[in-house]
């Protein structure tokens, strides 16, 4: 085989394990259904709560977005810890291992996987905003809304990859999980939140300055998603 | 000659002399810093907390590179070394204890001078994330499992750190230009500065490397022991015990 082949049938292994290891986590979650039957409903009450803490309806409309954002992270936290719960059960990762399939491509289906179900509690935290919190869109806001959610997902499915990668099958990983996670994820806050106010026109900001924040976003999760796919081998290494 | 592993010692001839050598300085540092040089025209007494802060902070950074590079050294394979991993451990214990410090002062004096403990700055906040980062990376490095297994773990950890520190810079600073009100952080920094106050604050600098340096040759010492216990304390034990049933 010469190298382009090769570096072709790399590719290709490399694909095909990412593509069955996404169906597997989405299979696992459609028989499951922990995201709906419980993350889903924790995102919904903690949204709930924000109200009660908040207290008014002009402060919600004003920092819905945040709200919406911070959901998200918390939610995530809980996905990232299932993700890789049902890896470690069982010694499925070790298993995994045997089969020589290449951790790029585990990394890559279980992102893909993570990134999914984000999206999918990203949709549903809008509405809530939308329905909760008086939080108005427009289409044009709205393109820039989907936009923003595919690029905020994808960077926090990769952090929640490389993270739960590395500390899965650890003793105190519960407690461990958020304390690396959220530091590292705080640009998506950040960036997710000054769009999601834009797509919104909080405190009548154009949907216009919203997309410089998508940059951001777009920068950190391509560097997340390339040393995520380089890195996880040598976590599952040993 | 043998090494401080195989005397279950921490200390040899150097690091004695290193540490009389920092503890004058701090005794020098103290006297020059606390009552000799003179007060701030702008800011006061307030102006002697610089001369712990500076060198904390300086020291806390300098400790997080010190992490990274080790940890790079761990994961390149021609220089895999525990030895590596022990450094950058050292090195980040050390850095987050000067780290806390350092924000302990900097807020107290911010107090003072600015009127609020914390100002959204992205210096400050930066420092912060750093802060709670190898908080978290200690952390995993107690996760438990062999030694190779808590190095490389760790010493991926600590590259992604660099990766993550930058980031968090960076997006805060934006925030910060777009949504905030110019920062008070660069309040006050055309004065010039009395020259025995300069000297305070180089003295500081050189003071706190020294002691940064003795305390990490301990601390990798002590966790070179710490592991070789983990090796061989159980089989110790064992051994131990049952010279004592033969009896």
């Amino acid at each position: 085989m010469n190298d382009s082949n090769r570096s072709l049938a790399s590719f290709a292994s490399t694909w095909s394990t990412a593509r069955s290891m996404l169906g597997k986590d989405l299979l696992i979650e459609r028989r499951g259904r922990v995201l709906t039957n419980q993350v889903l409903p924790f995102a919904l009450i903690v949204m709930v709560m924000f109200a009660f803490a908040l207290d008014s309806d002009a402060v919600l409309e004003r920092v819905a977005p945040g709200l919406v954002w911070l959901a998200t992270l918390f939610s995530t936290l809980f996905i990232i810890a299932r993700s890789f719960a049902v890896e470690t059960a069982d010694g499925a990762l070790d298993q995994l291992r045997t089969t020589g399939a290449p951790p790029a491509g585990i990394f890559l289906g279980k992102a893909l996987a993570l990134m999914i179900q984000l999206l999918a509690l990203v949709v549903v935290l809008i509405v809530a905003a939308v329905v909760l919190y008086r939080a108005d869109l427009s289409w044009e806001g709205g393109v820039l809304l989907v936009t923003t959610a595919l690029a905020a997902t994808s960077g926090l499915a990769a952090v929640g990859t490389l993270y739960g990668g590395l500390s899965a099958g650890a003793k105190g990983r519960e407690t461990l999980l958020p304390l690396l996670v959220l530091p590292v994820v705080a640009p998506v806050l950040i960036g997710a939140t000054r769009a999601t106010e834009s797509a919104f026109g909080t405190n009548g900001i154009a949907v216009g300055e919203g997309w410089p924040w998508l940059g951001l976003l777009a920068v950190f999760a391509v560097m997340f998603s390339v040393t995520g796919a380089i890195a996880f081998g040598s976590l599952l290494d040993d | 000659m043998t090494t401080t592993a195989e005397r279950n010692v921490t200390g040899t001839a150097f690091t004695r002399g290193l540490g009389v050598v920092t503890i004058a300085g701090i005794v020098l540092l103290v006297i020059l810093g606390l009552f000799v040089s003179p007060a701030d025209v702008n800011q006061g007494e307030s102006v002697r907390i610089m001369y712990a802060h500076v060198p904390g902070a300086w020291l806390a950074y300098l400790a997080f590179i010190v992490t990274a590079v080790s940890s790079a050294a761990y994961l390149w394979p021609r220089t895999r070394s525990l030895t590596w991993d022990r450094i950058a451990g050292a090195s980040a214990e050390v850095g987050v204890l000067f780290m806390a410090i350092s924000l302990i002062t900097g807020s107290l004096w911010g107090r003072i001078t600015w009127g609020t403990y914390w100002t959204w700055d992205a210096r400050l906040t930066t420092t912060a994330f750093l802060f709670v980062t190898y908080v978290g990376y200690l952390a995993v490095r107690g996760l438990g499992g062999s030694h190779q297994q808590r190095a490389k773990r760790s010493a991926v950890l600590a590259l992604l750190a660099v990766l993550e520190i930058p980031l968090v810079h960076f997006s805060v600073e934006l925030w910060n230009t777009l949504h905030q009100e110019a920062s008070v952080a660069g309040r006050g920094t055309d004065v010039t500065m009395d020259g025995l106050m300069l000297f305070c604050l180089f003295l500081g600098v050189i003071v706190f490397t020294l002691m940064y340096v003795w305390l990490v040759l301990h601390r990798q010492r002590a966790l070179h022991l710490q592991d070789m216990l983990d090796d061989t304390g159980l089989d110790a034990a064992l051994a131990a015990r049952r010279a004592e049933a033969n009896v």
